[in-house]
């Protein structure tokens, strides 16, 4: 069956010159979309249409366009990579829209991600709190043999469910209160659950917690929107083990 | 211990004491209530109960951990204000979350705008009042539809900022996983319900049967 075609959409795109500039929104229009055209598609043949027009083309994020990369981001409609669940912006089709529809194009908001271009953010602030400590210290040497460290099963299941986030920065873009710790607890668990990330466990949490503090990221609220948000479902489980990883440190100290 | 109580989770965690502190009050503060459809006497007795010393003892901390709640919210809540200096234009957050659980802050501040007006119509003149009969003030007070309908309107408050504050307490102090998430959950609806229904019922029975 050929994918339907929708006649008209109204977008209406956050434009801004650059980070110092002030930012106003813009409403353009585009005209038969198949409804099997991906959302960053839709907004390449909209960026055909400005250069057509000798207009500046909206400039966004993208890169694997195959949900692996974490690179697109966009506030659809109101919500973090649109109005579908467990999908990052380039899995979102246009087929989700209605013939007609106007749709709002915002970039990510949250103090620590500043707009540095339309609808694209500067996410450097999550590089920071994983350099403050996630990672695991490694030294150099033979490489040791398979299976010689235990590990169960549901324990690698959970820290691998954890190492899916792909730091796309929905869930501080998402939060009410712009926090981060979902992205901070995916992080933390996805070593604190394996016996070579458990050596570093206490001085990795402390660490990151305060660079997330130090960086202006919100203080958590349990609201759980951010798993909601994530295109990876990673669950505020791991959020309640940071809690738990940060307190143990802290009162041992 | 450095820096704890200026981290966020170490703020979060004395919310998160505090609350589950005055859940404890709470669950008092209804048991005694409840006595009110029991009989005169048996609230009476109650009440004298709640004047013995050792309560007398714990009415500061009581205190002290409404405030240190309240103040410690207000903090979080205006860091959380100053995180996002850009409002979105469009926001659809009823697909992701709780309405209560957004709004913790306005249900928490209702609730306190209610505890301002309890604190001077019965507390004060429990405590500081010529009472004999406490069971005489509180149904004088309650069978008047105005009381009536703002102490079940603050029971409702009440009952939604517990239904996500009992499980957010314990999720923010690490007792959580995806088992123990569920079952939390559940603890806090049913606390929910009962501290919204139980507080409700006192005021609904005293409009409808006087005293």
């Amino acid at each position: 069956m050929a994918d339907k075609i929708l006649k008209e959409l109204t977008l209406k795109i956050w434009r801004q010159k650059d980070a110092k500039s002030k930012g106003e929104f813009k409403t353009y229009k585009v005209h038969n979309i198949s409804t099997g055209t991906s959302f960053l598609e839709m907004l390449d043949i909209l960026n055909e249409q400005l250069v057509q027009q000798n207009e500046e083309p909206v400039a966004f994020d993208h890169d694997c366009r195959e949900g692996i990369c974490g690179t697109c981001s966009l506030f659809v409609d109101g919500r973090a990579h649109g109005p579908d669940d467990d999908v990052t912006t380039c899995q979102l089709h246009m087929r989700r829209f209605q013939d007609g529809a106007t749709i709002t194009i915002e970039p990510w908001r949250c103090g620590a991600f500043p707009v540095i271009k339309d609808l694209i953010v500067d996410r450097k602030a999550y590089d920071k709190i994983l350099q403050a400590g996630g990672y695991v210290s490694v030294n150099t040497g033979g490489v040791p043999d398979g299976n010689a460290i235990p590990i169960p099963n549901d324990k690698a299941e959970e820290a691998m469910d954890a190492a899916a986030c792909i730091g796309c920065g929905a869930c501080a873009a998402t939060c009410k209160n712009s926090s981060a710790m979902l992205f901070v607890a995916a992080k933390v668990s996805q070593l604190a659950l394996l016996p070579q990330g458990k050596v570093e466990a206490a001085r990795r949490a402390k660490a990151m917690v305060a660079k997330m503090d130090e960086l202006g990221f919100g203080n958590c609220t349990n609201t759980g929107a951010c798993e909601m948000e994530c295109p990876k479902s990673i669950s505020i489980e791991h959020i309640a083990r940071l809690n738990r990883e940060f307190l143990k440190a802290k009162f041992k100290d | 211990m450095s820096n704890f109580f200026t981290s966020s989770i170490g703020k979060k965690f004395i919310m998160s004491i505090t609350g589950l502190f005055l859940i404890l009050f709470l669950c008092v503060h209804l048991t005694v209530n409840l006595l009110l459809l029991v009989s005169p006497e048996a609230f009476n007795a109650g009440c004298e109960f709640m004047a013995l010393p050792v309560i007398k003892v714990i009415e500061p901390i009581l205190a002290l951990g409404f405030i240190i709640h309240i103040i410690w919210a207000s903090v979080l809540t205006l860091q959380n204000q100053k995180a996002r200096p850009t409002k979105y234009a469009l926001r659809n957050q009823s697909q992701n979350c709780t309405w209560a659980s957004r709004n913790m802050y306005i249900l928490g501040a209702l609730v306190l705008a209610f505890l301002a007006l309890h604190i001077c119509t019965i507390w004060y003149n429990f405590k500081f009042g010529d009472i004999t009969d406490h069971y005489e003030l509180v149904s004088s007070r309650l069978e008047q539809p105005v009381y009536g309908i703002i102490y079940i309107i603050a029971a409702i408050l009440l009952g939604l900022h517990l239904s996500h504050g009992f499980w957010s307490a314990f999720q923010t102090i690490g007792f959580s996983n995806q088992i123990w998430r569920k079952r939390l959950e559940y603890v806090a609806y049913f606390f929910a319900f009962v501290f919204g229904i139980g507080f409700s019922i006192i005021p609904l029975y005293f409009m409808i049967f006087g005293a």
